[in-house]
């Protein structure tokens, strides 16, 4: 499984903000995403994961180079995303594809279902034929559960559920190695998401594809991920494999989200102990100083209001940036 | 006497392909400080069950049957009537916290029209009012906040608004639609722990409409499961959790995404999609994606009550 796809490297993107009136102007900088780095291998799949304001979808956009880094570097195959002239990246972006939140909202209401799936094929090569079109269309639409019959219906005839499968299909057309799916599944039914994350599923393993799993909350991401970064106010907090991030999380904030799943079944939910999770996230404007997660950690000591953790291998092989990670057991089912 | 009893209601809409019946008489009552839980997928009914109750429903719907809140039914109230609950003594949370707060205006002129029309508060008292219902709620810098408008504050804090808003009149029934979809994970806790708060403190009665029985396990005492306008089951939240009868509930309880599964598992679900209320099936309506279905089932189900008033509308369960 080692054939890395993609390399990034400390990256960060800044937003500049200007706040007041002409004389008085201040500029802000929102750091929406800050030092995160990762790799990912062909057919793996990477949850991220964080609540709304971590830098997740500014994440996603700066993968695909739809946002400049400030800092750092996106390694596409060896290759800098950013070093390349447009054409050069029109041809990269061939390979990679992206699923969008709101399934409704990413798909032309006036386009018929097979004119969306179609429009990337057109994009990308102007002059292929109507019968290929239509066989390709046609193959990606069985491949996530539409029927062929329905290539010239408009999206409003399909459910919120369908809707996602056939932006799933316009981003497999181009056959890509790397598909980015921006909260697949957080608006739809709960009965509906599981069909979506077993279809994302299924494709993987056919395709060999990577995948970067967005969602902001655990209990989604378990289940196609192999590894899990979580994220808060722009920095990655923890990079584990699965099965350790579940059993073991490192890091105080992981185990908060753990915690904030909420469970189907009154007996435990009502005997559920508390996230520890005190107030609110703090304003991306003006982000706490040292580690950005003092504020709200119940572990946080005077180093960690100084100091900014550094994301450190642990011996497991596990990532974490947190000061007291060797001295914390977050082991999840334990009490405290 | 129940705190609102809903009998025999029935929501329908004309539209151009013909009618549509989102609620088919459906049965439910709720005490004083309890709490119930309607929970079905999305076009199963359950929003515009309250939406029929506090006549609220689109210009091309209309609602027969009787809704009694302290023995009065609502639906015979004339707007001026019902102006006397609605906001007053039966307090809503919209669905969407960016659609149902005015973009125009500031928080607090949005917060103290409720406390100046029903309390005949004075507009200094009225903020002074809702300045401490957004601290109640959590929310950090209250007077700085109530100042802004909705656009400025983020998705958690619009909804945290919504909730204090739907406090400040201390409502006898709160109504939450879905009243932490748009929240996260950590904010949903919050929410849930407030209106917990809430209930204990001033005993008032909360229907909680949700598509995630995983929200629901830890706040509702009975729980209502709605399939295409109808109701399926009824029951204790720990008939509903432990001892589930109809397929769809058990469907719904297997597809949450549970932490404490084996990872690698596949997840369950239900087959197909949410049912389409103008094209639904004879007889049993969620035949066509139910697992078990079986010949009997092209006959409509009646509704059982076992000895435990819990309620289920299949041919299977009562033998199980």
């Amino acid at each position: 499984m080692n054939d890395r796809v993609m390399r990034v490297q400390d990256l960060a993107v800044h937003f500049k903000l200007r706040e007041g009136g002409l004389m008085r102007s201040k500029t802000h900088t929102v750091k929406a995403v800050d030092g995160v780095s990762f790799d990912l291998d062909a057919g793996e799949t990477l949850g991220v994961v964080g609540e709304s304001g971590c830098g997740k979808s500014t994440l996603a956009r700066a993968l695909l180079a739809l946002v400049k880094p400030s800092r750092g570097r996106v390694l596409w195959l060896g290759e800098d995303l950013n070093m390349l002239d447009d054409e050069a990246l029109r041809k990269k972006r061939l390979d990679m594809q992206i699923v969008f939140q709101d399934p409704l909202a990413a798909l032309n209401p006036r386009m018929t279902v097979r004119n969306i799936i179609a429009e990337p094929l057109w994009t990308f090569f102007p002059k292929i034929a109507r019968v290929q079109v239509d066989e390709r269309v046609r193959g990606v639409m069985q491949m996530v559960g539409l029927l062929p019959n329905q290539v010239n219906r408009f999206p409003h005839e399909f459910s919120a559920g369908q809707c996602q499968r056939i932006g799933i299909a316009r981003a497999l057309v181009l056959n890509p190695k790397l598909v980015i799916c921006d909260e697949p599944v957080s608006a739809l039914d709960v009965s509906i998401q599981a069909q979506i994350v077993n279809l994302l599923k299924d494709l993987q393993k056919k395709l060999n594809l990577s995948l970067v799993f967005i969602a902001h909350d655990l209990s989604v991401v378990k289940h196609i991920s192999d590894r899990v970064m979580v994220m808060y106010l722009g920095r990655a907090m923890e990079l584990s494999r699965r099965d350790s991030l579940y059993r073991k999380p490192l890091h105080p904030y992981t185990s908060a989200l753990i915690k904030a799943v909420p469970i189907p079944d009154p007996k435990l939910a009502r005997a559920a102990g508390d996230t520890g999770l005190a107030g609110d996230m703090p304003s991306p404007l003006n982000p706490p100083s040292g580690c950005v997660f003092h504020t709200r950690c119940p572990f946080s000591i005077k180093r960690c209001q100084l100091e900014v953790p550094a994301l450190r291998r642990m011996e497991s092989g596990d990532w974490v940036a947190c000061h007291r990670a060797e001295e914390l057991d977050l082991t999840i089912g334990k009490s405290g | 006497m129940p705190l609102l009893e809903v009998k025999d209601l029935n929501v329908g809409f004309d539209t151009p392909e013909g009618e549509v019946y989102a609620v088919n008489n459906l049965n439910f009552s709720i005490e004083a400080g309890d709490t119930l839980a309607l929970v079905g997928e999305s076009g199963s009914g359950k929003t515009q069950t309250v939406m029929g109750i506090l006549g609220l429903l689109a210009e091309n719907g209309h609602v027969t049957g009787q809704a009694l809140f302290k023995g009065k039914d609502l639906l015979q109230m004339n707007t001026a009537e019902l102006n006397q609950h609605r906001g007053n003594k039966i307090a809503m949370i919209f669905q969407d916290p960016m659609t149902s707060l005015n973009p125009y205006l500031r928080i607090d002129r949005q917060m103290i029209e409720v406390t100046i029309h029903h309390k005949g508060l004075k507009k200094s008292e009225a903020r002074a009012q809702a300045v401490e219902m957004l601290r109640a709620v959590h929310i950090p810098d209250p007077e700085r906040i109530i100042r802004q408008f909705p656009h400025e504050l983020s998705g958690g804090m619009r909804q945290k608004v919504m909730v204090a808003m739907g406090l400040l009149s201390e409502p006898e029934l709160l109504i939450a639609d879905e009243p932490t979809a748009a929240l996260d994970v950590t904010v949903q806790v919050q929410v849930t722990r407030l209106m917990s708060a809430l209930r204990e403190k001033s005993n008032t009665a909360i229907i909680l409409i949700s598509h995630d029985l995983g929200i629901v396990a830890g706040l509702c005492d009975r729980v209502l499961v709605m399939y295409a306008g109808e109701a399926v089951e009824c029951g204790s939240v720990n008939q509903i959790y432990y001892d589930p009868k109809h397929p769809y509930t058990q469907g719904l309880l297997k597809s949450i995404p549970r932490l404490d599964q084996p990872d690698d598992s596949e997840m369950e679900t239900i087959a197909g999609n949410p049912p389409n209320l103008l094209a639904l099936p004879g007889g049993c309506k969620f035949r066509d994606r139910c697992p078990r279905a079986f010949d009997a089932c092209s006959e409509k189900p009646p509704m059982q009550l076992d000895e435990e008033r819990h309620a289920f509308r299949c041919f299977l369960g009562a033998s199980e």
